[in-house]
């Protein structure tokens, strides 16, 4: 599986056409696209929808239509209903955004040397270690992130070691800070990373690489003029995988973060749960998607442009 | 000539250890849980010896049973629906004919994929709220079964790309009907596919926790969101006997979808 779904992430090749099932492919394809459209499209235009009303009292919402949800992120406003520049929500957009781009870069700094690693092995070793690279990918992210909970937290086990060993007094505070919330992150989608490089550079055909060393290029050379460049589009397809659901994630700011140091997720299911403002999780929701959504257009664009093919 | 120089370009020094150093670094949290699950003593860094005492706790706890039932409920659900729906799907993408609107569909079927959870997650809550449904258990069911399909058809697609389209256009020339060719030939080759595709997309609404979360009303409550509450109130044996029940689950049905997939995949090369 994990060696026949790192292609599935991957752009896909043109698919043979077989005659007969020519007249059936839209039918075949509607009930899938129905669900999608109904249970997730709609939903989206709702809540879209959402976004411009009224927060309800006890969440929901109601009339009248309004951009306050919107003008909220840049504004606050005052008693006498002026409005001044708050830099609140900005503030946690940007420092989700600085996670994910940190979050993303740790990813391809350790996964493009891992993906390399494993390529270069014999067919059976490559097997063993791209399954135990997804094993974790495919477990409870609750689980993993609370793991770290259990390592991180005063009375855990890196202060219980550090204490042991003499090295420090008193607990050392890790858990509810930037570097937590990060080092949740990187864990978190490390895979998403890997799996694509993987199938990328295993691809590699091994002359170039020998043609270059012929040519005298030291590993740095061969490294920086066949491997990096060839390993891109995996590189790109995994930091779409990552940077993706890192920007949104909720979790590592919540466990990792304590609710205090919020990022976007948080910020969109505070409004649902206990702030009660549906208009404006709706609003920072679709912001969310909208970033998504230009990030998606633009790698595609690229890879239009480079594609070999 | 690069065995002459002593030279192996796919040894790079220092990488082993590097690779080995990651491979903890994703283990190493995974074996902490387990080993707080079984340790008798509830402290940090004493080994009270071993014990299934907290296990034994977990699974006392009836709500923490019922949360568990209702996991497998939608996680069964979710993949017999998601798997239905994705197969006809995958043969269209694969084997169909272009069409206006393809691209357009199979951005479509892939929209979970790409859509942060959280997004998913109140676009849902918001348009069950606004149509008033209220199935409990089946408004979580409905939400994993719109995440599963994209999922499930990742490995019957990929297993699609590895069958020569030769074996069922020969069934063609041999006079089979549409369905003849599906029942008899596609579908036990792409089988494997099939499995593992059920397989992830029960693994992906068994371990589902934000959707849920914003979905679920009181009394449809899953493991992973059940879990959360307890993790909230603090660190527990007790919640890190759940952790790993979940955990254990998780491992051992993707190293099963792994297994199938791999034996498809060889009997193909076969």
């Amino acid at each position: 599986m994990s060696a026949a779904l790192a292609p599935a992430i991957t752009p896909a090749p043109a698919a043979p056409t077989a005659p007969g099932l020519a007249a059936r492919t839209v039918t075949l394809l509607v009930p899938a696209v129905a669900v999608i459209v109904l249970f997730m499209v709609v939903p989206m235009l709702i809540a879209a929808g959402y976004s411009f009303l009224t927060a309800g009292a006890y969440g929901g919402v109601r009339l009248p239509l309004t951009a306050d949800a919107y003008v909220r992120f840049l504004f606050d406003r005052d008693l006498d209903d002026s409005l001044i520049f708050d830099t609140t929500y900005i503030g946690i957009f940007a420092r989700s955004f600085v996670l994910a781009v940190l979050t993303t870069l740790f990813c391809v700094a350790i996964g493009l040397p891992l993906a390399w690693f494993i390529a270069c092995r014999e067919r059976r070793a490559r097997d063993a270690l791209l399954l135990a690279i997804t094993i974790p990918f495919w477990t409870n992210l609750l689980v993993r992130t609370y793991c770290w909970v259990l390592i991180l937290r005063d009375q855990g086990l890196l202060n219980g070691a550090l204490q042991a060993s003499g090295l420090t007094s008193a607990p050392i505070t890790f858990l509810y800070s930037n570097e937590a919330i990060l080092l949740g992150l990187v864990y978190s989608f490390l895979p998403f990373m890997v799996l694509p490089i993987y199938a990328v550079v295993e691809k590699i055909d091994p002359r170039l690489i020998e043609a270059g060393h012929d040519l005298y290029a030291g590993r740095l050379a061969v490294f920086r003029h066949i491997v990096w460049p060839l390993a891109r589009p995996g590189i790109a397809a995994g930091t779409l995988l990552v940077f993706v659901p890192a920007l949104g994630a909720f979790l590592a700011p919540d466990l990792l973060g304590g609710g205090k140091k919020l990022m976007i997720g948080s910020l969109i299911q505070l409004q649902f749960t206990s702030s009660r403002n549906w208009p404006f999780g709706a609003a920072a929701a679709m912001i969310l998607m909208a970033l998504v959504l230009v990030g998606l257009v633009v790698m595609a664009r690229r890879r239009g442009a480079g594609a070999p093919r | 000539m690069s065995a002459a120089r002593g030279f192996d370009w796919r040894r790079t020094p220092g990488l082993g250890t590097f690779t080995a150093l990651v491979f903890v670094f994703v283990y190493a949290p995974l074996v902490v849980l387990v080993v707080y699950a079984f340790n008798a003593s509830n402290l940090a860094l004493v080994w009270g010896g071993f014990s299934v005492e907290w296990f034994a706790k977990a699974l006392g706890n009836e709500n923490l049973r019922r949360a568990a039932t209702n996991s497998v409920i939608v996680a069964v659900v979710a993949t017999v629906a998601a798997t239905l729906l994705a197969l006809p799907a995958a043969l269209a993408l694969e084997r169909g004919r272009a069409f206006r609107g393809k691209a357009a569909a199979e951005g479509l079927v892939a929209l979970p994929l790409v859509a942060p959870e959280i997004v998913t997650a109140i676009a849902t809550l918001v348009f069950f709220s606004a149509i008033g449904l209220r199935l409990g258990l089946g408004n979580v069911a409905l939400a994993h079964i719109v995440f599963c399909i994209p999922f499930a058809m990742l490995p019957m697609r990929a297993r699609l790309r590895e069958m020569s389209p030769d074996v069922e256009n020969a069934a063609r020339d041999l006079y089979a009907d549409e369905w003849q060719v599906f029942r008899r030939v596609t579908l036990p080759l792409m089988a494997p596919g099939v499995v593992a595709g059920a397989m992830l997309a029960f693994i992906v609404s068994l371990d589902d926790f934000l959707i849920t979360l914003m979905v679920a009303d009181a009394g449809a409550t899953t493991l992973p969101v059940y879990l959360y509450g307890m993790l909230r109130l603090g660190v527990t044996p007790e919640a890190n006997a759940a952790a790993t029940i979940l955990l254990a689950v998780s491992v051992t049905v993707v190293v099963v979808a792994t297994l199938v997939m791999r034996r498809g995949e060889r009997a193909v090369a076969a």
